[in-house]
């Protein structure tokens, strides 16, 4: 893996997300009320609404624009829904933000 | 000859008696005489509308064209004063009606403690609608209340006046509350719940005074504490009210001794109800009255039938409250007790055996075991078997863990009772959902389940949901959403009456089951909570839906529109070409002219939106809010200004109407129209709210429609002048802010809380308009911000750019 370290933690707003621009589009960064900090791409599989404007509460974001529910852990869309979301291996040190890169670069390049 | 049968009194036993009677046919002619001015109603659910939960409309069980229908002859407003048994003839003010057959129906009379001051103005029992209306008026917010008893009456009066914001002491003379429902322990609980909520609780308080020179001022207890008091409210207990009888000579006990007939020692005359006695027992709930009416129908009938008394349950009708109690939970020898105890989640169950046999269930805190404990206690079954998880309910009780929250209600078996009040059981809910009956009140109008207290109602939905599978949906009132029980109307009242002022709080205090709550619950919590404390509360971003979080509309795409106010539909060629400006300096693919006589800046980017309001701003104008649950558009015609027919300045009007109402968050959007003339050229009968001017003034119309439903103004009142239609339509919105529930449009509130009940706070009672409105205007003194101003700052334009561009990396 390799850890890019992309932002510290508050500048993430709990229960809400922040982008990463990356080559392969938009990853967005959630926190939740507990703290715990995912990594999904910003793309919903339904019409492509960004995730990241999705209301966050625990550990799931509803899309904004037709009000699918994905897990933030898994990436898949909760209940009669079916779809997931790519996710991407991300963890919290020392109050920075490191998002693992190595399978960024891996999507970039396919 | 027909029968002449004449009923005294139209309370809730004599109401289900003549329903009973109709449908079966009876021939005879009816007159029904009532002391107070007004017919049959749901006298249970005075509790909700003292509380404000419900209108009095709404628990109105026989109106008017009911019995026109069934050729009842009313006589409301008039006591019946003498019995003339030898003529056959009762004695009113209107003077004597005869009669064949001859019904007491008297119910009770609140008991009055014969105290020093009982007669001071300011003091009131619990019995009736004036009684009710007594205390509304007196539990404005900070006055001063003290309730005489702790039981079941005295703590809905105490909780509804605490529920409109009084201060209210409740004065208990036993160890603890409702002595002779609730064991201590349940007690202590229930006392605990009460004071969080503010209500401040004194057991062990005998009254010695009641304090006042021309009106109550105060309470005296024996131990010497004086409690200030604006109003006082005794709920000590009920007599039957037996006066006619005793004159008459029937013969009386306690009550009206009745047998299994229903029948007093003069043949010709029945009672039922709480006045009468029947093998030396009184009753004061309703359940046993309905079965008394029923008896009673069939004696009229000349059917056979009799009366036996059945175990009735208890609940408390206080929203948030769980408490039941059935069956009898004394100490005794040969009893024992089972009890469980959760002091974390404030869960306690008592249950008491003799021998094999369930004979008590004491329950607070989670009461949804209730019926089948109460079903156990009736059938007289043998629990020995299932003895060591039977506290734990039936879920356990059956072996094995709850899997599905139906699991409880699927375990009873058909003749379970589900509907205490009118002894409906599940199986014949079941029956009536497999004929056809799929909504709550399909429901209620066959069985009756859940159709007087209607604290059964989530007992009746599951049984529904068990019959029909996954084709049920909750219709009526469902809770919030998934995350808690609690429907948002009594969301609304324990945020008030708890004081609760986060979003975590309220999840805590109210038990909510998630632990952030969802994307349907967090908004509206939000809202409320701006709403009731508009100087504390600050606003959670995160829990907005992703346009008013942004201050934008999202498109289909992921870009955003702008649209800025445009005050009454009139704009000037700066501000138009500060718009033409934006429009090219961002690359604005599409520019529009709204619906809502304004301008559309479509497909704009998100991290242009700072400096796109910034450019506006420096121009002059503010966010239109077009994304907001607030204030929308005010259309306006051009009005006495230019047009040869306008009647009033509308296109002024309506730009004061913006300026007044604009920022405010409101439970959905709201748009206003203002038209010169009855030509109505901006459709101002089809708004939230809409003015049409006339000669002689201004007429407010409120509650139409014009998006999925379409629907025409109803008038609210013609005013005379400009400033007494800004305050009225002020004090509306407030009123509206401050009742209606999340996402509801002013149509559908308007819809469920009736337009004589607004009209009744904002129009007629003046005192009441002028402080809706003056609450508004302290809203408005801290929403009245651009929120574009406030986001375009330096400081915060870096959120609206991505935290990190690892792109610009990758192509090094
Ligand atoms: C822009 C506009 C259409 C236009 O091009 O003219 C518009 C656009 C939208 N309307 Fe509208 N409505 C617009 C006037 C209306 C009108 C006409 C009016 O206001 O006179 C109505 C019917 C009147 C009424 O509200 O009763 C109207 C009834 C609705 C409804 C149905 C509301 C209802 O309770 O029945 C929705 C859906 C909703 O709110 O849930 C809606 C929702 C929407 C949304 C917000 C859909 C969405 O969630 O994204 C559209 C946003 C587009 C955008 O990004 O700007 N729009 N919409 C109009 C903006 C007016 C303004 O200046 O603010
Ligand atoms: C606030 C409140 C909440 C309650 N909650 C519950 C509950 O949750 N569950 C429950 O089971 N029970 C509850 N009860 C009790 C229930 O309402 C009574 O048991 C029931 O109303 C008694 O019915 P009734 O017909 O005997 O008398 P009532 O309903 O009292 O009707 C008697 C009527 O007779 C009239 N009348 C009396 N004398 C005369 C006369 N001489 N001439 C003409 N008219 C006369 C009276 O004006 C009255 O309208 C509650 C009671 C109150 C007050
Ligand atoms: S009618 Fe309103 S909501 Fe529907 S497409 Fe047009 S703008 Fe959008
Ligand atoms: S685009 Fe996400 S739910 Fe439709």
């Amino acid at each position: 893996m390799i850890w890019i370290d992309v932002g510290a933690l508050e500048d993430l707003p709990r229960q809400g997300a922040r982008l990463v621009k990356t080559t392969a589009g938009c990853v967005a960064l959630f926190r939740t009320v507990a703290d715990r900090v995912f990594a999904l791409d910003d793309r919903c599989p339904h019409k492509g609404g960004p995730l990241s404007e999705g209301i966050v509460h625990g550990d799931q974001v509803t899309c904004p624009l037709h009000a699918w529910v994905f897990s933030l852990e898994t990436g898949m869309a909760q209940g009669a829904d079916e779809g997931a979301v790519r996710t991407f291996a991300v963890k919290v040190e020392a109050g920075r933000v490191l998002l693992d890169a190595g399978r960024l670069a891996k999507q970039a390049a396919a | 000859m027909a029968m002449k049968l004449v009923v005294i009194g139209a309370g809730m036993a004599s109401g289900r008696l003549l329903e009973q009677l109709f449908e079966a046919g009876f021939a005879g002619t009816v007159t029904l005489f009532n002391g107070e001015p007004r017919g049959n109603y749901n006298r249970l659910m005075l509790s909700p509308v003292l509380s404000g939960e419900k209108s009095y409309d709404e628990i109105i069980t026989h109106d008017d064209a009911w019995y026109g229908a069934h050729g009842v002859a009313c006589r409301f407003a008039e006591q019946v004063t003498r019995i003339d048994r030898e003529r056959k003839v009762v004695v009113s003010k209107g003077g004597e009606t005869p009669y064949d057959a001859l019904v007491i129906a008297t119910g009770s009379a609140p008991f009055i403690i014969p105290v020093a001051g009982k007669d001071l103005p300011g003091v009131c029992t619990y019995r009736d609608l004036e009684d009710t209306n007594a205390m509304i008026a007196a539990s404005t917010p900070g006055a001063k209340a003290v309730v005489i008893g702790g039981g079941l009456l005295g703590l809905e009066a105490a909780a509804g006046m605490a529920a409109r914001g009084a201060e209210v002491t409740v004065i208990h003379l036993m160890g603890h509350l409702m002595e002779r429902q609730l064991d201590p322990s349940a007690g202590y609980l229930l006392q605990k719940d009460l004071e969080r909520r503010g209500i401040r609780v004194h057991c062990k308080g005998a009254t010695k005074a009641i304090l006042g020179k021309d009106r109550v001022e105060a309470v005296l207890l024996e131990d010497g504490t004086v409690y200030p008091a604006d109003l006082v409210c005794m709920a000590v207990g009920i007599r039957p009210e037996v006066r006619l009888a005793v004159d008459a000579h029937l013969e009386v006990a306690r009550g009206i001794t009745v047998d299994d007939r229903m029948r007093t020692s003069d043949p010709a005359i029945l009672a039922l109800g709480e006045c009468v006695e029947h093998d030396g027992q009184l009753f004061g709930l309703v359940a046993p009255l309905y079965d008394q009416a029923r008896v009673l129908a069939q004696t009229l009938l000349g059917q056979p039938a009799a009366f036996c008394p059945v175990e009735t349950a208890t609940r408390l009708k206080v929203t948030g409250v769980d408490l039941f109690s059935a069956g009898d939970f004394a100490d005794g020898p040969g009893r024992e007790d089972i009890v469980f105890r959760d002091p974390g989640r404030g869960v306690y169950r008592r249950l008491v055996l003799e021998g094999a046999r369930l004979v008590g269930a004491v329950m607070y805190g989670d009461t949804a075991d209730g019926a089948w404990f109460f079903d156990k206690i009736r059938s007289q079954e043998d629990v020995s078997a299932i003895r060591d998880a039977l506290i734990f309910g039936p879920a356990f009780a059956a072996g094995g863990p709850a899997a599905n929250p139906l699991a409880a209600v699927a375990a009873l078996p058909p003749e379970a009772e589900i509907c205490g009040c009118n002894g409906v059981c599940k199986g014949r809910i079941m029956q009536a959902v497999e004929a056809g009956a799929q909504s709550l009140d399909a429901v209620r109008a066959l069985t009756k389940a859940s159709a007087s207290c209607g604290s059964c109602t989530g007992l009746v939905e599951q049984v529904m949901a068990l019959t029909l599978g996954d084709g049920f949906r909750t219709a009526t009132n469902p809770p919030m959403c998934r995350c808690t029980d609690h429907m948002h109307e009594d969301v609304r009242r324990l945020i008030r009456a708890q004081g609760l002022k986060t979003i975590p709080a309220v999840m805590q205090e109210l038990g909510w089951t998630t632990a952030g709550g969802c994307a349907s619950c967090r908004p509206a919590l939000n809202y409320y909570l701006l709403a009731d404390w508009p100087l504390e509360y600050r606003d959670d971003r995160q829990s907005r839906f992703v346009n008013e979080r942004n201050h934008a509309n999202i498109q289909k795409d992921g870009t955003y529109s702008v649209v800025p106010r445009i005050w009454g539909g009139v704009t000037t060629p700066a501000e138009l070409r500060a718009i033409a400006d934006a429009a090219d300096r961002y690359g604005v693919p599409m520019v529009k002219v709204t619906g809502g006589q304004r301008i559309d800046l479509l497909g704009v980017k998100k991290e242009d939106l700072p400096a796109i309001w910034a450019d506006l701003n420096a121009a002059g104008m503010v966010s239109g809010h077009a994304y907001a649950k607030g204030l929308r558009t005010v259309k306006t015609c051009v009005g006495s200004e230019f047009c040869r027919f306008g009647t009033q300045d509308s296109t002024g009007l309506g730009i004061r109407l913006e300026k007044l109402l604009w920022g405010s968050w409101t439970p959905a959007k709201v748009k206003l129209g203002v038209s010169g003339c009855p030509r109505n050229c901006a459709e101002a009968t089809c708004k939230d709210i809409g003015i049409v001017c006339v000669d002689s003034g201004y007429q407010i119309g409120v509650a139409g429609a014009a998006g999925m439903d379409v629907k025409e103004t109803e008038a609210l009142c013609t005013v005379p002048t400009e400033e007494e239609a800004m305050e009225v339509i002020a004090a509306f919105v407030q009123l509206y802010r401050e009742n209606a529930r999340y996402l509801h449009r002013i149509y559908k509130w308007v819809a469920k809380v009736g337009l004589d009940w607004c009209r009744a706070q904002v129009v007629e009672d003046l005192a009441s308009r002028r402080a809706l409105a003056g609450r508004f205007r302290l809203g408005q003194s801290v929403s009245q911000a651009d929120p574009w101003a406030d986001l375009s700052a330096p400081k915060e334009r870096s959120q609206w750019a991505p935290l990190a561009d690892l792109s610009l990396e990758a192509a090094q």
